[in-house]
């Protein structure tokens, strides 16, 4: 199993490479860790005409704060945010998500910003980035500078399954996260076989607390029970300005219950993942609640 | 393209087909088959090689993305005609049978050992959960592991 | 029983029951093993094949005009050009015939349908994405059960074939096992299916073949477990010369049985070789892998227990339906139509059993390999360890004792079992208790029941216990062939004038480490060390016949070869010795390495007498010191043990996790302790595969599903549970070294014992049974009274 044949560019700058991307048309792809898209051209399930691979652009490999936010370049890799000490300090569900992506191999080479415009409704990143309400840095070689960079809500950049919002000839430069003033939490819950299985049902929970202790913000996102990574907003309403408490969160298990739309497939019928989507909302909001009281 | 990549310490210059993957670069252009192929999806680790001193799996890479990069294979463990520490290990505590999943076990094994000379059973685990091996069950590779960081640096 | 197995060698010497580390890793962690992909021969052309993407359809026309055209293309076979030199079809190892390449339907989802030969790899896998085939569907037959209630025939290629029937069998006593059911106090019964399964070995299969156009002599270099066999078969199928015809195995990356039957990637190879004239490569991909070649299992099974008013079994019967696929292809002994599945009355004695099967051909890929498995013992021991927990629990009793209590007694062997078997050794007790006091069972007994009494527990706990019996080491030739070849098999050692030796092994490693433990065999019975013995196999023109190396036979028949052809060599040694210091035969005494004068200190070397067959051998006596034995094992050899597991049941998510296990396996005498232990843990992890993922299943049309790594769940190191061994040694009384078969042990004894444990944590919610792979929906499904097929 080989990839169809490509034309190959490894630009030495980032405006080249946007050059390149917007030059390629449809036919171009951004080759990050390239852990699903060359898997994806080996299986015949993507076949560019043309890719610009990135790799080189050691400027895209950050995770910094930024203005008060935690900002993922193009070219951090999983096992980057696994290890960055700035994450496990500012981000509970992010630094929970990170061990479980796909396998160490894997984690030393993609990243997060690919899996991101991946949009796979099975790719774990995007009920994160959707649970702690994330924004997408999208870069292109525009004519006009001020569309040359866009800053895209998650929610907004989620079209559909394996189908982002970028237009053509953009990329994903970065993805950046806000960072939490206060007592806040996460967690990431993730139902797999095995180590390298796609989530069953991964359930994001994010939870903020205002100075009294009750929820300033609550966020939740499903991985794998939709057609593409879902945001819960019933569950994160109901649940604002309310005082944390295992009823709260099983109300929240509940409209996830009852929000996502799971196939039943191999991996089990639809009622029994929507009763494990219910279950690890509540264990998550549980443990993102323990972390956002330092008990944890 | 043509393309340049240091192999166990080695310049190599060759001509590559841009789809051409890194592993059958190694096995076939350059004639390294310590590297093996189990899977075509990202899922065995028998192509396991070091990329700049981390593993990954050389299906899942193009030869073109090794152009200027070090590629370290099982070839390239020991040094100056002595083998690594995890080689003697892996024969000493039976970390193996069929041998195929061995090179990109070892090559895990030794770079985590750079990181954390005195791993714990479960991050050893953790570590070598990207390989497969189909024979041994794993408790004799974590043993040969282990012991390689406790006899070898 | 005893526990240890008393050294007679030294550690230098290495004889039986030494763990000395294994000759052939030398090479294997250096990268230097020699892998049937690592071969390249000047001017080799590589394959790639077409596969159907349907299951059941008659083709019509194939056009293969681009991928000719395509630089680098040399040829494009299809079963068309196959049929003009009679190879469309071939043999199976069950008699049946299977489509090589297909000309009339294809019949499961990835059959081969033709075949491209070019310059590389590249451009014959780009060469088989412009082949345009037209398929006509018809009805793709999924299940056995609907393929035996259909009127759609599968195989309309074979004459006389009116349904879909692929075999039946029967085995046992029907009036006598009616009669107890009659007057039994109680019936339990089970229903279960042994989930379709694929050894997966890391290693796929592949060959190169070698066809040389001026003398006709083929080389064949490919990844088989029982290269003699395949030699034959070859030349039956091909109608090459045998002497011209040489299988070369090299270093095999696993096999468990996938690398048994003959595929048809190989033949096609070998007949473009021919036809080409140069060497052509073919490496399946792990598609290709799991989706045609050999899987196994996939018996859906029915069995009762007939019990007495105390407790004892007094008869079973059992009624299996097996999917076979689309060819029958099981590769096992000719008289045995479902195998050794008749071994399912397992570690008990009761007097009566009956048992009768049926195959059913389908929609799927042939196979019915024995997986890590002597030929369907481990469905049998799955069925009987299953029912036996379900009775136990059903008469209120521990399952451990009542397991004991029906158990056959140490002192009944040999024991002739119902259905025929004569088990020749054991003590079933001895590891049950073991393994209890391994695992302190009373101590984990009582954390259950404090654990699980809580109505509210959202982790419940559970033990789950196999005591399984195995039957490995085929044959008697009497009642044991493939394909007409008895299954003996054959080792041929010649000692060289300094004492050194050669073994040539009719049996194949694919991993197990023949070329010490062999080695070690001739150093106990000679006394040579076994670093000075080299161990040869897979290659056909320089090792006896043999049948191979699968259903754990290496040992119990290629092990007693060895045994046999060394106490041959020693016989004649023993005369050099006599002869060298001039005493009468009668008078030497015999250690490992070392003829001696009773009663003097005068001796000759194993060495010495070794160089004197060459240099200065008594007049009237043959030079050399070389000898080949073909050795027909008078019986099989019965391993058996006892796998105790602990698991914790998330009621939330129907996730399970290994909390405890122990193991303990009797297989008699262990020639490596260290190698042996390697098995087991090798095989408790495969079991515990099936038990917790690993499985194949297809949708309604046929298409398979566990197709690749992603699908087909292998566990990993994260899984994996962590295993306490234990041993008892109950020496097979017929086997030359006492020694049984190991390999296939614990795949076949532990799922049971895994799913006996996830059932056991859910007994008191009312669960009986989960099939195989007991994934967390099914738990779910089981704890909410929710049907979750699949």
């Amino acid at each position: 199993m080989y990839p169809s044949a490509f034309e190959y560019s490894a630009p030495g700058t980032l405006d080249e490479a946007l050059s390149a991307l917007g030059e390629a048309g449809d036919e171009g792809r951004v080759l990050a860790g390239g852990q699903s898209l060359i898997p994806m051209m080996k299986l015949g399930l993507a076949a560019p005409g043309c890719l610009i691979d990135i790799n080189g652009l050691s400027e895209l490999s950050y995770i910094r704060e930024s203005n008060g936010d935690l900002a993922i370049g193009a070219l951090a890799r999983h096992a980057d945010v696994a290890a960055s000490d700035l994450v496990g300090r500012t981000n509970g569900t992010l630094a929970a998500a990170a061990p479980w992506i796909s396998d160490p191999l894997v984690r030393n080479r993609g990243t997060v910003c690919g899996s991101v415009a991946h949009c796979d409704p099975e790719g774990d990143w995007n009920s994160v980035m959707l649970a702690v309400g994330a924004s997408v840095v999208a870069r292109s070689a525009a004519k006009r500078r001020k569309n040359r960079e866009r800053v895209i809500p998650i929610a907004d950049f989620v079209a559909g399954p394996f189908t982002n919002s970028l237009n053509p000839g953009e990329m994903v430069a970065e993805v950046r996260v806000p960072k939490y003033r206060g007592a806040a939490g996460g967690a990431y819950l993730k139902l797999e076989r095995k180590i390298g299985d796609y989530a069953t049902v991964g359930v994001a929970a994010h939870l903020a607390l205002d100075a009294a202790g009750n929820v300033a913000e609550a966020g939740l996102a499903l991985t794998s029970v939709h057609q593409h990574n879902l945001k819960v907003t019933e569950a994160e309403a109901l649940m604002a300005g309310q005082t944390p408490s295992p009823e709260l969160f099983a109300e929240a298990a509940e409209a996830a219950a009852r929000s996502c739309d799971p196939e039943s497939d191999i991996r089990g019928p639809a009622d029994f993942k929507r009763a494990v989507v219910a279950e690890y909302t509540r264990r998550g909001f549980a443990a993102a609640l323990k972390q956002a009281r330092g008990e944890g | 393209m043509q393309i340049n990549v240091t192999i166990n310490g080695t310049g190599e210059t060759r001509d590559v087909e841009s789809r051409r993957l890194l592993v059958d670069f190694i096995r076939t252009d350059l004639g390294m088959t310590g590297t093996h192929i189990g899977c075509d999806t990202t899922s065995c680790g028998a192509c396991t090689v070091l990329l700049d001193g981390k593993p990954v799996k050389s299906c899942t890479v193009l030869a073109v993305q090794a152009d200027g990069h070090e590629v370290t294979t099982v070839e390239g463990l020991g040094q100056n005609g002595e083998l690594h520490p995890i080689q003697g290990a892996f024969k000493e505590h039976h970390g193996l049978q069929c041998g195929f999943c061995t090179p990109g076990m070892m090559l895990v094994g030794a770079s985590l050992l750079e990181n954390n000379p005195s791993p714990t059973d479960e991050e050893v685990r953790w570590a070598i959960s990207g390989n497969l091996c189909r024979c041994t069950g794993y408790m004799n590779i974590v043993a040969a592991i282990q012991a390689a960081g406790g006899d070898g640096s | 029983m005893s526990t240890v197995h008393e050294l007679r060698t030294s550690p230098e010497i290495g004889g039986v029951g030494h763990s000395v580390l294994r000759k052939e890793d030398d090479r294997f962690i250096r990268g230097a093993g020699s892998y049937i992909d690592d071969l390249t021969l000047p001017g080799m052309l590589h394959m790639a094949i077409l596969r159907s993407p349907v299951a059941h359809a008659r083709i019509g026309s194939i056009d293969s005009s681009a991928a000719t055209a395509l630089d680098g293309v040399l040829a494009v076979v299809t079963g068309e050009a196959l049929a003009a030199h009679g190879l469309a079809w071939m043999p199976t190892l069950s008699g049946d015939t299977q489509a090589v390449l297909a000309t009339d339907k294809v019949r499961f989802q990835g059959q081969e349908v033709a075949a491209v030969i070019a310059a590389d790899p590249y451009t014959a896998a780009d060469a088989v994405k412009l082949i345009e085939v037209e398929y006509e569907d018809l009805e793709a037959i999924t299940t056995p059960q609907q393929s035996l209630s259909t009127d759609t025939l599968i195989r309309d290629d074979k004459e006389g074939q009116t349904d879909n029937t692929a075999y039946t069998w029967e085995a046992g006593d029907q009036d006598a096992a009616d009669a107890a059911f009659a007057a039994a106090a109680r019936v339990v019964s089970l229903d279960t299916h042994y989930p379709r399964s694929h050894p997966a070995p890391l290693e796929t299969c592949g060959v190169v073949a070698d066809v040389n156009s001026i003398t006709g002599q083929a080389t064949i270099y490919m990844t088989s477990q029982a290269p003699h066999a395949i030699r034959t078969v070859f030349a039956l199928v091909a109608g090459l010369p045998e002497e011209k015809i040489r299988i070369v195995t090299r270093d095999i990356g696993g096999g468990f049985g996938n690398k048994v039957p003959v595929y048809p990637g190989y033949v096609v190879a070998t007949a473009a070789s021919l036809l080409i004239g140069k060497p052509v490569k073919w490496i399946e991909s792990r598609t290709e892998n799991l989706i045609s070649t050999g899987f196994a299992r996939d018996f859906h099974m029915h069995a009762e227990l007939a019990i007495d008013g105390e407790n004892r079994i007094t008869a079973m019967r059992a009624d299996i339906l097996s999917d076979q696929g689309a060819f029958y292809s099981d590769a096992q002994p000719s008289k045995f139509r479902a195998g050794l599945f008749h071994i399912c009355t397992g570690s008990y004695d009761f007097p009566a059993a009956h048992v009768t099967a049926k195959g059913a051909y389908t929609n799927k890929a042939p196979g019915g390999v024995a997986y890590r498995c002597s030929f369907r013992v481990t469905e049998a021991s799955y069925l009987i360890e299953r029912l036996v927990d379900n009775a136990a629990h059903e008469v209120g009793m521990d399952p451990a004792d009542f397991r004991s209590l029906n158990f056959i007694g140490a002192d009944q062997f040999p024991y002739l079992s119902p259905t025929g078997f004569v088990y020749d050794s054991g003590d079933y007790h001895g590891a049950m208790d073991m393994a209890k006091e391994l695992i302190d069972y009373d101590g984990w007994r009582a954390r259950q029941a404090e654990q699980n009494s809580d109505p509210g527990a959202d982790k419940l706990i559970g033990i789950g216990i196999a005591s399984f019996t195995e039957v490995v080491g085929a044959g008697n030739s009497r009642e044991f062939d493939i394909l007409g070849l008895k299954m003996f098999d054959s080792a041929e050692l010649r000692v060289h004038p300094t004492g050194k030796a050669i073994l040539k092994l009719g049996v194949q490693t694919q991993g197990q480490g023949h070329e010490t433990t062999f080695a070690q065999i001739v150093a106990e019975e000679l006394g040579i060390p076994y670093s000075d013995i080299k161990v040869q196999y897979g290659d056909t023109d320089n090792t006896p016949y043999g049948l191979g190396t699968y259903a754990s036979r290496s040992t119990p028949v290629g092990g007693a070869a060895t045994a046999v052809v060394s106490r041959k060599l020693r016989a004649k040694a023993r005369k050099l010795a006599a002869h060298l210091l001039e005493a009468a035969e009668e008078d030497l005494e015999w250690e490992p390495g070392k003829f001696t004068v009773r009663g003097t200190d005068q001796s000759v070397t194993i060495q010495d007498a070794a160089f004197a067959a060459y240099t200065n051998h008594p007049e009237g006596m043959e030079a050399g010191l070389e000898g080949v034995t073909y050795y027909d094992p008078p019986n099989m050899t019965y391993p058996f043990g006892t796998y105790i597991v602990v698991v914790e049941v998330d009621t939330g998510d129907g996730t399970w996790k290994v909390l405890d296990m122990a193991a303990v396996d009797d297989c008699g005498v262990r020639i490596n302790p260290m190698i042996v232990e390697g098995q087991i843990t090798g095989g408790l992890t495969e079991g515990f595969a099936k038990a917790n993922m690993q499985w194949i299943t297809f949708d309604d049309d046929g298409n398979c599903i566990g197709s690749n790594f992603m699908d087909y769940l292998v566990p990993t190191a994260w899984e994996t549970p962590r295993y306490k061994l234990g041993e008892t040694v109950t020496p097979s009384p017929h086997h030359p070294i006492g020694a049984k078969g190991v390999g296939e042990s614990a795949t076949v004894g532990s799922p049971a014992a895994f799913t006996n444990a996830v059932v056991d944590a859910l007994r008191s919610r009312g669960v009986t049974n989960i099939d195989m792979p007991v994934l967390p929906h099914r738990v779910w499904g089981a704890l909410n009274g929710v049907d979750v097929s699949p």
